[in-house]
């Protein structure tokens, strides 16, 4: 049977989430996926799901920084820390250098694995700005592309890491 | 005079997606994304019975719990649908029976997902278990309980095909030399990103509009209407942005009727979505295959016969497989001339999910026999693979022994092109062991000249242009771009026409109230036939605006050419008259301008039963070389580089194309190298990601893509397809570089580590050595 939250919506308990620098109420089960929250209550469908059991990676989302995968967090795990959705990585309407970067290399066909790929490497970028190519091949393992349209995801990492590298010249 | 054409400033060019900015922001929009007011969750129940009779369903518990607003089971709507007219074996829910482990039983609409699953709980169906067929051959034999009552002769065999074309068996007698191999093929599937979801909504109009990942939003809009006993025109068919097809998301699928039928009972909006594990079992994959595969030749290696047999595990239902049959036999007519050709195909049902198109689609098990055979036989004579495969090679505008139209052919350059590249002549037998190289070649159809549903006088693919006060023009198809890019080309093809920029060309979402009809995306037809149709129907906007622009300056039409974004005069660009201006001038009596293009494939093929079976108005050629390493002690290996030499005709988009064949590479890798459906008994172990092995990033080789083909006559600015036939190469290659690194031939797919082991002992035993190892 359905709980008695799930009948009555105002009953649930209501939690802050902290979705792409703003403060997002959900009304949801702890238990409900951090998935689930973005695309039914918040409309942040970028966000992707593809097999519900972390196996695909198009849910991949920033968690303070870090990729995680939406399917496999549990809402109660993330409160309060910083959530980013590829809805929240453009500036206003200038892309992310990521973003461009995918843009120029063509790195996406179907597109549905694509904001898993683009978070994955906002997040290597950001742990590692000059990652090898074992780095950057390791950074994308698990998140599946069947368009195999992986040669030029590689180049898209390979590009955004080009700019992002000490020293590089800041893409304007 | 001619006037000259302009250089083309788009076509055969890089063309960045039109959909980029959308799929790199996440703003794209798939099925999932939509929400309509009041939806409700729609869940199927799947029988966990391979086989077995339904006794009786009782769903009165679940329809009386609170937030449950429908419940279905098969009776009401026992309409069999299917994608072929012929073989209509599927009905939106199990009647009578279930036929495999995931065979789609009862439906529910509820307020929740939790209310939906507990709904399902709550229904009680009592069964008969029955035998259970599992493998095909015996399914050949007449049985006690055949699946389908449409078995022929009481067997499990679906379809049937016999073909003979020459003497084959005199041939045999006659050749200097033959070879036979017979392989095994495990079933692989889609695996497509995007999950099969379907949302519905019936409306007081007495309307319903359904959204689906689709590939063919005909041939679904067709099958709802058949099944819902709705009209045509009070159903609406829209297709979303699609996350990857690859023949998956072809046929009508009964989980889209399902959904349809439940927002017809509830009168509110419905979303099915399948989970993983539910995807798999829907499957439709490439059929479990085992054939045999016998070459006769003459001692210069000029090929005397092909006789082949294979048997389909096609599962529980119909699906495609009358073509899959055929195809296994007659997608072995190219690229080599081959004089005498029997073919034996039998698909068979089993009581496992069902098979149906895959990217290459009946092409690629076959292709791997052949081509090892061909590798085989090379060896025998002693004369290089490439030389022999360039002996053979069909000719241009030749006709193969069952009466396949072959017109371009730029096979014999795409062997050279490969041999060069690779430095084949250094490395063929002369790497050290455990490292090697191997050839493999490709036929494949580009758009299949029997469109299913259509008589042959009605064209397959029709296209709309409009062109509005603003200069816009707005694109209407219902081809269907899944990620291979078509709406790309389609704008990109009306662009270059009217010589206007890209960004006024704007190609409408598939909705089948405006989009005019098309048999959508399968058989590598999208940029053959819709390419030509949209040619068609932006020349017709041109002529509109030529005359436009003869009443501006008084130069005759002939003189006059689309120069960008202004119509010119040929031989004095400098006098031109800007877009607007003549656009202005052309809609001054109608207003918005519209036009139409259509494509219609001439007649092909021969007389015989099933002649048109793998007629094409044009066939793409591969060469492929594959670089292996080998790890002798472990049996791991790994793809280093592949050269994939492809001809199809004039790329229009070159990252495009290029993107089709890297993709087309790593599927067939991975039917290669390790995915397989595997099963005990009926029961499919490994419907998830996790277990199902795909490829991943590290895996992947480095890949050369070399476009060698010239203008094909009849394709749009001379290009053919690049969709399908750049995987049927991949497989073969591979196989073929394997045993020149290790001296074994494998021909049971996929090729694991363990059989690499195994292999390498089987050779050992039989004291043959191989280049020192």
């Amino acid at each position: 049977m359905p709980s008695d939250d799930e009948l009555r919506p105002e009953r649930r308990p209501l939690r802050r989430l902290r979705v792409n620098g703003a403060d997002c109420p959900v009304a949801t089960d702890p238990d409900r996926t951090l998935l689930e929250a973005l695309r039914e209550e918040l409309g942040l469908t970028g966000t992707k799901y593809g097999c519900g059991e972390g196996e695909c990676a198009a849910c991949v989302v920033l968690l303070d920084g870090i990729a995680v995968r939406s399917c496999r967090t549990k809402i109660g795990e993330v409160s309060g820390r910083s959530i980013t959705t590829i809805e929240g990585l453009a500036d206003g309407g200038r892309l992310h250098p990521v973003q461009e970067a995918f843009l120029e290399a063509g790195a996406f066909q179907c597109g549905f694995c694509t904001p898993g790929m683009i978070l994955a490497t906002v997040a290597l970028l950001r742990r590692d700005p000059a990652p090898d190519e074992e780095g950057i091949r390791s950074a994308l393992e698990g998140h599946l592309c069947r368009c195999g349209g992986y040669l030029r995801i590689l180049d898209a990492v390979r590009r955004a890491a080009a700019r992002s590298a000490p020293g590089a010249e800041v893409a304007p | 005079m001619a006037v000259p054409e302009p250089p083309r400033r788009l076509l055969g060019g890089r063309i960045p997606y039109i959909d980029g900015p959308l799929k790199v922001t996440g703003r794209a929009e798939y099925t999932d994304d939509l929400r309509r007011p009041g939806q409700l969750v729609g869940r199927i129940l799947r029988s966990p019975y391979a086989h077995a009779r339904i006794l009786s369903i009782d769903t009165a518990a679940a329809e009386r719990m609170p937030g449950v607003h429908a419940v279905l089971v098969g009776s009401d709507y026992p309409i069999p649908f299917g994608v072929l007219p012929i073989t209509h074996d599927e009905t939106a829910l199990a009647v009578g029976k279930t036929r495999y482990i995931g065979d789609m039983v009862a439906a529910v609409a509820a307020d929740s997902e939790g209310t939906a699953e507990e709904a399902l709980r709550a229904i009680r169906v009592e069964v008969e278990r029955l035998p259970e067929h599992l493998d095909p051959d015996a399914g050949t034999r007449p049985v006690a309980e055949p699946i389908h009552a449409r078995g022929l002769n009481g067997t499990n065999v679906q379809k049937e095909v016999l073909q003979h074309f020459g003497d084959v068996d005199r041939a045999f007698r006659e050749a200097a030399v033959s070879v036979a191999v017979h392989g095994n093929y495990a079933g692989v599937t889609h695996a497509f990103t995007e999950p099969l979801v379907t949302l519905a909504e019936a409306t007081p109009d007495g309307r319903l509009t359904v959204w689906s990942a689709t590939q063919v939003p005909h041939y679904l809009h067709r099958s709802l209407s058949e099944v819902l006993g709705v009209p045509m025109h009070r159903i609406r068919v829209i297709k979303p942005e699609v996350g990857g097809g690859f023949g998956g998301k072809s046929d009508p699928l009964p989980h889209e009727i399902v959904c349809a039928a439940l927002a017809l009972r509830t009168g509110r909006a419905v979303k099915i979505l399948c989970d993983r594990e539910d995807v798999f079992l829907t499957n439709h994959g490439r059929h479990p295959t085992r054939n045999e595969v016998r070459i006769a030749a003459a001692a210069d290696g000029t090929l005397l016969a092909y006789d082949i047999d294979a048997v389909i595990d096609g599962g529980a239902w119909s699906s495609f497989g009358v073509v899959t049959t055929y195809y296994n036999g007659v997608l072995s007519m190219g690229p080599y001339r081959v004089p005498n050709f029997r073919y034996r195909g039998r698909r068979v049902y089993t009581n496992k999910p069902p098979s149906g198109a895959m990217r290459a689609h009946g092409g690629t098990n076959l292709r791997y026999s052949i081509e090892v055979a061909l590798d085989e036989l090379a060896e025998r004579l002693r004369i290089d693979p490439f030389d022999l495969r360039s002996h053979n090679a069909l000719p241009p505008n030749s006709t193969t022994v069952n009466g396949f139209r072959i017109t371009s052919t730029s096979f014999r350059a795409c062997l050279a092109a490969a041999r060069e590249r690779s430095g084949w002549d250094a490395k063929f037998r002369k790497l050290p062991f455990g490292r090697g190289v191997g050839l493999g070649c490709g036929f494949y159809i580009s758009g299949s000249n029997s469109p299913i549903h259509f008589t042959p006088k009605m064209p397959q693919c029709t296209v709309h242009l409009k062109a509005d006060m603003d200069g816009g023009i707005a694109v209407h198809s219902m081809q269907a771009d899944i990620g291979q890019g078509s709406n790309t080309l389609l704008a990109a093809i009306v662009a270059e026409v009217l010589g206007v920029d890209l960004e006024r060309v704007h190609v409408v979402r598939v909705d089948s109230d405006i989009s005019p009809v098309d048999i959508g995306s399968y058989s590598s037809r999208v940029t053959f036939m819709m390419g030509n149709a949209a040619r068609r129907a932006a020349e017709a906007l041109r002529a509109l605006l030529l005359r436009a622009a003869r009443d501006l300056t008084g130069y005759p039409v002939e003189q006059l050419r689309m120069g960008h974004e202004c119509v010119e005069v040929a031989h004095r660009p400098e006098i031109r008259v800007g877009f607007l201006e003549v656009l202005h001038k052309a809609m001054e009596r109608t207003g918005a301008l519209q036009t139409s293009g259509a494509y219609t494939s001439p007649p092909m093929g021969g007389t015989h039963k099933g002649a048109r079976a793998g007629t094409a108005p044009a066939y793409s050629f591969a060469a492929y070389v594959a670089e292996v390493e080998v790890d002798a002690e472990t049996g791991q290996y790994r793809a280093e580089k592949i050269w994939a030499a492809f001809d199809c005709g004039r790329a229009l988009n070159r990252l495009a194309v290029e993107g089709q064949i890297e993709g087309s590479i790593h599927m067939g890798l991975g039917q290669f190298v390790g995915e397989a459906m595997t099963y005990r008994g009926p029961r499919l172990l490994n419907p998830s990601l996790l277990e199902y092995k795909i490829p991943m990033p590290g895996q992947m080789p480095e890949v050369e893509v070399l476009l060698v083909g010239d203008d094909d006559p009849e394709g749009p600015f001379g290009a053919k397809e690049a969709g399908e036939g750049p995987l049927i190469a991949t497989l073969p290659a591979l196989g073929n570089a394997l045993y020149d690194a290790i001296g074994v031939r494998f021909l049971d797919l996929p090729v694991t580590p363990e059989k690499v082991l195994r292999g390498l002992d089987r050779r050992r035993a039989e004291g043959r050595s191989w280049k020192g190892g």
